[in-house]
């Protein structure tokens, strides 16, 4: 009997665990945007965040994006040749680039790049005490370290996105007009005339919940971090685990909204 | 005055605090002694809100430490923590003046950096400290600018964990005398948790032993040799030998 129960005994203390956990991010996600709207406003932290978010992530972001359009050039190319359809080449890669390949790639290069110092720099602070340091000094720490980044993040993350759209269709024309022998102002009138407002707002928006994520669980799995170096360590691993799966989770379900018709 | 009235706490199953009495008088120096893992930490930290105790209640002049406006209530605190807990990304005035730079003591910036100077020149840090990072002190300077730090905004009530630990007996010395010599100047209720016996005897006005999750005894410290306490006499004595057992 004990064979037959401790198997489903298993799931379902660990089912319960990810609910909690769930639960848990929830009242944290409220917590947070709470605590963005509700005074005191600590301006530097968050131009800090907005620096460190957005302008240091762009270089990762820009060769991610032009690698990425320039590769989808060729596979569109290679496929669309099949059927003769070659022409189609700057419609696809824009879309491919606006919709899907844009706010996804920008969304998981974050996660790596930011979620994973978010996580690590809150663990560590939590570890040395300096998050109680910060309560004794009359400063509330999710006012301090979490609002500031979750805001920085939601509105720095869709210009990341926008460039790194820009960027992968700049690589897709490169491609297409430098070795697949596409002329260079048709390319770019095909794909301007192709793409619609939609597509755009769908991009941003994108943007704007990846970077919440982003944030969200680097600064989560920081203040539940467990103790000493191999807590920071599991703390920076959940992080971007758990980011990455609810960026493409994400990504589904907001593609479901903007584009099942 | 900072009255505990049985307090309890518990993590998961393990008990920490089980019914804690104790009673600090405002203006006096208590230590509170005890082996480690006997919940030292844990009582300092219910007083300033870290930890919330399972049950009892912890009054700080009367006010329940729990109830009432929080920042107005910290800000009657400074502690220096066991580690210094300094903010490694900011310069160590930075460090000193942070509560004077954000929040309802706010002030200029440069009145800032003033007192932080002077509070460093206190703990015997000359002002070309002040634009370092923490990560560019030894361990016993950063202790004095975490003391700094806890003095910055005057506090009425300065907690000091660990005050010595990690420290050579010299520059433990240094920060003893230091402690005692700023809480009777700033006339501060001082609550401080050791396990180092020349702190107790160089800080204290009165100690308290936890032993077990209650005040084994309490009393002044020149009563404490005397005390006929077996716990008591054997910390002081740090005999492996006596009612507390050496595994815990």
């Amino acid at each position: 009997m004990n064979l037959v129960l401790a198997p489903l005994n298993a799931i379902g203390r660990s089912m319960i665990g990810m609910l909690t956990s769930f639960g848990e991010v929830l009242l944290f996600v409220w917590g947070a945007l709470s605590h963005i709207f509700r005074p005191p406003f600590y301006g530097r932290e968050f131009l800090s965040a907005l620096f460190n978010i957005g302008w240091l992530s762009l270089p990762v972001v820009g060769m991610t994006a032009i690698f990425t359009g320039g590769a989808l050039a060729l596979q569109i190319y290679d496929g669309s040749s099949r059927f003769s359809v070659e022409s189609v080449v700057p419609q696809i890669v824009a879309i491919g680039m606006v919709r899907e390949l844009g706010p996804v790639l920008v969304g998981l290069m974050v996660a790596a790049r930011v979620t994973s110092s978010i996580a690590a720099e809150i663990a560590t602070m939590k570890v040395t005490e300096q998050i109680d340091a910060l309560v004794t000094l009359s400063t509330h720490p999710m006012k301090y370290l979490v609002a500031p980044r979750v805001l920085s993040a939601i509105l720095v993350v869709p210009a990341l996105v926008g460039i790194g759209d820009i960027i992968g269709i700049y690589g897709g024309f490169l491609v297409s007009t430098e070795t697949l022998g596409f002329n260079p102002s048709t390319y770019i009138r095909n794909t301007a005339d192709f793409l619609q407002l939609n597509d755009i707002v769908s991009s941003l928006v994108k943007g704007a919940v990846f970077g919440g994520i982003t944030a969200v669980m680097g600064c989560y799995a920081g203040m539940h971090s467990g103790r000493g170096a191999q807590g920071v360590g599991r703390a920076t691993k959940s992080s971007v685990q758990a980011a990455a799966v609810m960026i493409l989770a994400a990504n589904f379900l907001l593609t479901s909204l903007f584009f099942s018709s | 005055m900072i009255q505990f009235e049985n307090v309890h706490k518990s993590f998961g199953r393990k008990k920490v605090l089980q019914g804690v009495n104790l009673e600090i008088a405002k203006g006096s120096s208590m230590v509170i002694i005890g082996g480690s893992g006997t919940g030292k930490s844990v009582m300092l930290k219910s007083v300033l809100g870290l930890i919330t105790p399972d049950s009892g209640t912890i009054t700080v002049d009367g006010q329940n430490a729990t109830q009432g406006d929080r920042d107005a209530f910290l800000a009657r605190f400074g502690m220096l923590f066991q580690g210094g807990a300094l903010f490694d990304s900011m310069t160590v005035w930075q460090n000193v003046a942070f509560r004077l730079l954000r929040g309802s003591l706010k002030r200029p910036k440069e009145d800032a950096r003033e007192i932080a100077i002077e509070k460093l020149r206190r703990v015997g840090l000359t002002p070309d400290v002040a634009d370092l990072f923490p990560s560019e002190l030894s361990g016993g300077m950063q202790k004095r600018v975490g003391l700094a730090r806890a003095i910055a905004a005057e506090p009425e009530i300065i907690f000091f964990d660990e005050p010595t630990t990690g420290l050579d007996p010299i520059m433990s010395g240094v920060i003893n005398d230091l402690i005692r010599e700023i809480v009777v100047e700033m006339g501060a209720t001082a609550m401080t948790i050791t396990h180092d016996m020349s702190s107790v005897r160089a800080i204290s006005d009165n100690v308290a032993m936890l032993h077990a999750g209650v005040i084994q005894w309490t009393g002044p410290v020149a009563d404490m040799d005397a005390s006929g306490d077996p716990y008591l006499t054997q910390f002081i004595a740090g005999s492996a030998e006596g009612p507390i057992e050496a595994v815990r």
